[in-house]
């Protein structure tokens, strides 16, 4: 009943015009959402994208480091369908791979990062005094240091290891903002009656935060876990481009994106195809969170 | 208000020691100079190495290190980047085309994304809303290295086109340009306008966002409606008592936003090929040199204290509960 506070009145007030029908608060946000078109294209897009990425490979016959000895910097065409780079690398395969990639360490990112700052946040809003103290200046320690300058100068590190390093390495600079808002939020939600009563009731601490407190931004933290994932995606690219970020031999959009730059006149299919993938989705992911923010923002009207 | 604003600078002084002191050590830790010595064909005479080794001090512990490097910073000497030549002439040519970029790209940008913001709240809904709404999700989609080119070669469209070479687009200036102080104004103004675009488009969608929804927010208020009944015009309540509110939630945006900017200064000095701040770190992380890695992220730290301290005071300006309180 809790979780539902926020909207029993909005949902009761629909309830009114519709007496037959009560409206939970899931059906209500899903609602909200389907009526805003282009989020909802955004989410097709989306889940196009990864079916594409993961699928077309398995189509193509061309694998993304296979040479074409009788096609260097071809235009588009029938067999290479984006054209093909200077040494016969199909640009289409290429394309697929690189965005697998960066889809897959956007998500993980997303993810992973909301996690922490939901933990950190909580954990320091509900304990208070020095647990607090030390961790929201870490937070702010963190958002000083440029986690550009901090991942590029770590690159050496991970030149030969897992990418997985590198997923980690950009979740760990990527949730102090979301922290910050999650404890101002937990700080107002300790004193509440639900939380207290469970607290007497002699909970443990962190069944208390897992259960009472972080439950109750769901909303919150999904938006924010949408976001993330093309925050990730584009501080992965944009590490990828300067060559700090996913190792050749294997291929990001952001490395994809660099090697295409300098011919993006001359041979435009090199820049132009890995470039309108991520500008794409990233765009997808912005207003499927923008549509998500709408509906689950009780104040944003329209009980249904 | 003096109060306020000197616990807030004791803060920030804090936060820039520790930024840089963690990149040093980061960088010092990682970085390996001797080792790309080694590398080199004819490898040098041991002897060189060695005397290279303690030259870098490298025997000593990193803390160490970095307090003999603070020392001569606060002096005003940043040291030599590891193949001898020195940091601090260096610094400031480099300070200097940066942050004209960066100052002319901020103040475009806020002035227009402010603006562009309330025009989309005050119009919601209609028309101009939509394209404002789409074009700012559209820019804050494409990272600036994309942004960067697509406008590089617009750029050169627009050259060809009009048959001339008024926009320019690689270097910061003319090389060997010879004339007046004003011509060379001239000058340097013709290579800023691209890269300034580049800049400024991705912090107009930014702020108009944030302006928007924070002038929505104030629309419906009561007090705006009273500043009607009293006989206000539209146009001034919305602008004396509207935007003037809306502005307060703004004001830590802007020094938030100046951090961001920096990532997106590397990515356009990068493409338009200006050799300033961030072209430099990315040379000092390719060349491994730790001195200059902790001069660019000392340069970077007290861009982004100023930036802050900045929005304090517009903060403290725009809403007089701060100043009352302190």
């Amino acid at each position: 009943m809790t979780l539902m506070r926020d909207d029993d009145v909005t949902a009761s007030a629909a309830a009114v015009e519709t007496p037959a029908e009560v409206v939970s608060r899931g059906r209500l946000v899903l609602r909200r959402f389907r009526r805003r078109r282009l989020a909802l294209a955004g989410l097709v897009v989306i889940v196009l994208l990864y079916v594409l990425a993961f699928l077309a490979p398995a189509f193509v016959p061309w694998n993304y480091d296979d040479l074409d000895y009788e096609a260097f910097l071809s235009a588009p065409s029938p067999t290479h369908w984006f054209g093909t780079n200077k040494i016969g690398q199909d640009v289409f395969a290429q394309v697929m791979r690189g965005l697998q990639k960066s889809l897959t360490i956007g998500l993980l990112v997303g993810v992973i990062s909301t996690s922490v700052s939901a933990v950190v946040g909580a954990t320091a809003g509900y304990l208070g005094g020095v647990a607090n103290r030390v961790l929201m200046w870490v937070t702010d320690l963190l958002l000083v240091l440029p986690s550009f300058l901090i991942i590029a100068i770590a690159s050496p590190w991970f030149k030969g290891a897992n990418w997985l390093v590198f997923v980690a390495l950009l979740a760990a600079f990527n949730w102090m903002i979301t922290a910050r808002i999650v404890r101002g939020m937990t700080l107002s939600l300790r004193e509440r009656e639900f939380v207290l009563a469970a607290k007497f009731m002699g909970q443990p601490t962190w069944r208390i935060i897992t259960k009472h407190i972080l439950p109750n931004m769901a909303s919150l933290l999904i938006v924010d876990a949408t976001i993330n994932v093309g925050v990730a995606v584009l501080t992965e690219t944009s590490l990828s481009f300067f060559g700090f970020g996913v190792q050749p031999p294997d291929v990001s959009l952001g490395t994809l994106i660099a090697a295409g730059t300098g011919s993006a006149t001359t041979y435009p299919w090199l820049f132009l195809a890995p470039a309108g993938f991520l500008i794409l989705f990233v765009l997808a992911v912005n207003l499927v969170g923008d549509g998500l923010r709408d509906a689950v923002d009780p104040s944003s009207g329209g009980g249904r | 208000m003096v109060g306020y604003l000197a616990r807030r600078l004791v803060g920030y002084v804090v936060l820039c020691l520790v930024a840089t002191f963690l990149a040093f050590t980061l960088a010092a830790a990682t970085f390996n100079p001797i080792g790309l010595l080694r590398q080199r064909q004819p490898p040098p005479p041991e002897a060189t190495i060695q005397a290279k080794f303690h030259e870098l001090r490298l025997d000593q512990p990193i803390p160490q290190r970095f307090l003999t490097w603070l020392t001569g910073a606060l002096h005003g000497d940043f040291g030599n980047t590891w193949q001898g030549q020195p940091i601090t002439d260096e610094l400031w040519r480099r300070a200097g085309v940066s942050l004209r970029l960066f100052l002319l790209g901020t103040v475009v940008g806020i002035l227009i994304g402010v603006l562009l913001g309330v025009l989309s709240a005050v119009r919601q809904y209609k028309p101009s809303d939509h394209v404002i709404t789409i074009a700012s999700f559209v820019i804050l989609s494409t990272p600036v290295f994309v942004l960067g080119t697509l406008l590089k070669y617009g750029a050169l469209e627009v050259n060809d086109l009009t048959n001339s070479d008024y926009l320019k687009y690689t270097n910061e200036s003319t090389p060997g340009f010879e004339g007046s102080w004003l011509a060379s104004l001239g000058d340097r103004l013709r290579y800023l306008v691209v890269p300034t675009i580049t800049i400024a488009l991705w912090q107009i969608g930014f702020y108009s966002r944030y302006q928007r929804s924070a002038m929505l927010d104030v629309l419906g208020s009561d007090f705006l409606r009273t500043a009607r009944a009293k006989g206000l015009t539209r146009r001034r309540a919305l602008v004396k008592h509207g935007l003037r509110t809306a502005l307060i939630p703004m004001a830590t945006l802007f020094g938030f936003g100046f951090g961001l900017l920096i990532t997106g200064g590397v990515f356009t000095e990068r493409i338009f090929s200006w050799h300033g701040m961030g072209e430099w770190l990315v040379q000092g992380i390719s060349s491994q040199d730790t001195n200059v890695v902790a001069t660019v992220t000392l340069f970077i730290a007290v861009m982004v204290l100023v930036s802050g301290l900045l929005s304090d005071v517009l903060y403290a300006a725009l809403d007089p509960r701060i100043r009352v309180r302190s």
